[in-house]
């Protein structure tokens, strides 16, 4: 191991040699990893989701021994950029951070540039013409995952001759996950028009915003039969909703969502929730070995997508024994 | 009949009841069902019941908030009680061996009310003792709070399998939702206490002079005291009930933005901010609009990209009708237009 790090370490120096040949001068070659210092800028610990991101960041960079300067944004952009800024300040090695929504990143961005300062997104991508404002975004794809738990729709409802009403719960307005999410799936069940979106509004993310939303929507679309939720979270929200309403969750009103956090799985075995697309947050690994790559002086790709699984029913209880968050 | 008209319309109470009417004949024409209220699985079951229900917390910390406000004082700090005590309320549950008791529950409930009782007692010795201005001594516990709360649930969501507690946030009493019963308690005995006392009197007179009542004998400090301690106990009792209500303690969301919420129905209730006069009927009114604005939003069906600025057309919309400025500008042209038709009765 000792061995391969000096060959990755003298690799690095010969490339940073050529860039101080070449007179670009930015890169001041590799650091030992326990010199090294990220700043990672969480999006906030809405979800047990998140919470379990935060941890396996945090147990990566620790086993690797670098040192994270972690701060929690708690769902508000200027307090990212707050964070952003002054791990500028400290001239931190590296920032990570996962964007709370898609826009508004150039200007601080571009002063980390300006700065030096490298920096990979994870979970969430920025809407910007500039990629070369970061250098990796790791993270999962949600266009995918929507169009996974669409196709599940279509597969599930496939014999319907009636109209299959849908409604979504969306994630909070904006963010990546919310957006792509609602396109992918979107994409997928146009396919069959029988299938359609009677009502789709944003539930935060949160437990409670998915019950005070299927609450309502119960009442003015009572003939429901898919609820497609953004995430775990609000999925559970839903299925408290149509308890209230008399109903049976995952039979009256069949459930979807993604994430498979262990609250969501548990319901899923319970056979309240019908099926979850699986969005993993253990990302930490793969962060760590971007941010080697940074330090050695290579160039990450630019786009790194994490592995993630789906899950019905029998699928959640061989797993749940296991799950972590 | 003009006069008695022109009293209706004058009483502070007049705009946000016809933007309530109003909200309510949107939803109405978006979906017809919406007033009726059936009875399923034994309880009341309707749009109705949910808004009253899911306005009971905010209701109740509005109800903390009048009496703050009147006291010329804000009380920003209500949120983040909100999410100490069902931090506090979950974790002592899911620590107990016996999750599901009844007596679990009490303690945990007792005990979370009591460190609320405790932050109230910190906000109100920074304002009445020390004399910090309401607004940074409340922006203390409202910045430190969540802080606390996120402390006490070590930044997890905290899920409880409590059946006695869940109770508190979704269950019912003669078919009634318990947390409108609970909101309905806590208003009336708000009411009775300083209505039926001569408490409200002071509590107003040091609102609007504290100097002068201070001389006149109102013992200031410590009626500031009681107020922001009180304070702290209804938005403790919000914050249970909405733990409860999806039984899990979300240290982060809990009660998030609902001080916002609080002050703009004690706003559009028509007490003032510069303190004195109180209505609590007008912060019920208040906190029903709110409501009702959120349910409006999914009933209709409003994008939620558009949902925020639907709000504050609606926000601004009461705020507007309600100024002094805008009633004169009213009168004045009542007053033309009855001069006008005058003339034509005249006339012809």
């Amino acid at each position: 191991m000792k061995k391969l790090i000096g060959i990755a370490a003298a690799g690095a120096m010969l490339v940073a040699l050529a860039g101080c040949a070449n007179g670009a001068g930015e890169a001041s070659g590799p650091k030992p990893l326990d010199e090294l210092v990220v700043g990672f800028s969480q999006v906030g610990s809405e979800s047990g989701w998140r919470t379990a991101n935060t941890k396996d960041i945090q147990a990566a960079f620790e086993e690797a021994g670098i040192e994270l300067k972690f701060s929690d944004a708690q769902q508000k952009q200027e307090n990212q950029i707050k964070a952003i800024r002054s791990y500028i300040q400290q001239q931190v090695d590296v920032i990570a951070f996962s964007p709370v929504v898609e826009t508004g990143w150039d200007a601080v961005l571009n002063e980390a540039k300006a700065a030096g300062i490298p920096v990979v997104l994870t979970d969430r991508a920025v809407d910007s013409k500039d990629d070369s404002l970061y250098e990796s975004f790791l993270g999962s794809d949600f266009v995918v995952e929507g169009e996974k738990a669409g196709a599940w729709a279509l597969a599930e409802f496939a014999d319907a001759t009636e109209p299959v009403e849908i409604i979504q719960l969306e994630g909070t307005t904006g963010a990546a996950p919310a957006i792509d999410r609602a396109e992918g799936f979107a994409e997928v069940i146009a396919e069959n028009p029988n299938l359609q979106v009677v009502a789709s509004q944003t539930g935060d993310f949160t437990r409670a915003g998915g019950k005070q939303v299927t609450e309502a929507l119960l009442k003015s679309n009572p003939g429901v039969d898919l609820i497609y939720a953004h995430n775990d979270d609000m999925g559970l929200g839903a299925i408290e909703a149509i308890e209230a309403a008399g109903l049976v969750p995952g039979v009256d009103i069949k459930i979807l969502t993604i994430d498979a956090v262990k609250d969501g799985m548990q319901a899923l075995a319970d056979g309240k929730i019908n099926y979850i697309v699986e969005c993993s947050p253990l990302l930490g690994k793969q962060l760590v070995e971007i941010v080697e790559q940074i330090n050695a002086g290579e160039t990450p790709e630019k786009r790194i997508i994490t592995e993630e699984g789906e899950f019905n029913q029998e699928q959640a209880i061989e797993a749940l024994p296991d799950r972590q968050y | 009949m003009s006069a008695l008209f022109a009293r209706v319309v004058a009483h502070r109470l007049f705009w946000p009841v016809v933007m309530l009417l109003v909200l309510f004949t949107i939803n109405l024409i978006a979906f017809p069902g919406f007033f009726t209220v059936t009875i399923r699985d034994g309880h009341l079951f309707g749009s109705l019941i949910d808004i009253l229900r899911n306005g009971a917390p905010t209701l109740i910390i509005a109800i903390g908030m009048t009496l703050v406000i009147a006291t010329r004082g804000i009380d920003l700090s209500v949120g983040a009680v909100c999410a100490i005590s069902g931090a506090v309320a979950c974790s002592i549950i899911l620590g107990s061996p016996t999750p599901g008791s009844l007596s679990t529950v009490a303690v945990a409930v007792t005990v979370a009310m009591l460190i609320a009782l405790v932050l109230g007692m910190w906000n109100g010795f920074l304002v009445a003792v020390v004399g910090v201005q309401p607004i940074i001594a409340t922006l203390i516990l409202m910045t430190a709070g969540r802080g606390i709360a996120m402390l006490i649930t070590e930044g997890q969501i905290l899920t409880v399998n409590s059946p006695p507690f869940k109770f508190l946030g979704s269950g019912f009493w003669f078919g009634i939702p318990i947390a409108v019963i609970i909101a309905a308690v806590v208003f009336a005995v708000a009411a009775l206490v300083t209505r039926r006392t001569a408490l409200g009197m002071f509590i107003e007179s040091v609102g609007i002079n504290p100097e002068a009542s201070r001389q006149a004998g109102v013992r200031a400090r410590g009626l500031l005291f009681v107020v922001y301690t009180f304070s702290a106990f209804c938005a403790a009792i919000a914050g249970l009930i909405l733990t409860a209500n999806t039984a899990a303690a979300d240290a982060n969301n809990t009660g998030l933005f609902i001080e916002l919420d609080a002050i703009l129905a004690v706003v559009i209730g028509g007490t003032s901010l510069a303190g004195g006069r109180y209505s609590l009927v007008g912060t019920l009114v208040g906190a029903l609009v709110i409501q009702t604005l959120v349910t409006t939003v999914y009933t209709v069906g409003i994008p939620p990209i558009a949902t925020m600025v639907f709000k504050a057309a609606v926000v601004t919309a009461v705020c507007l009708l309600q100024s002094p400025t805008t009633a004169e500008a009213l009168r004045g042209f009542r007053q033309r237009l009855a001069i006008r038709a005058g003339k034509g009765v005249a006339a012809s």
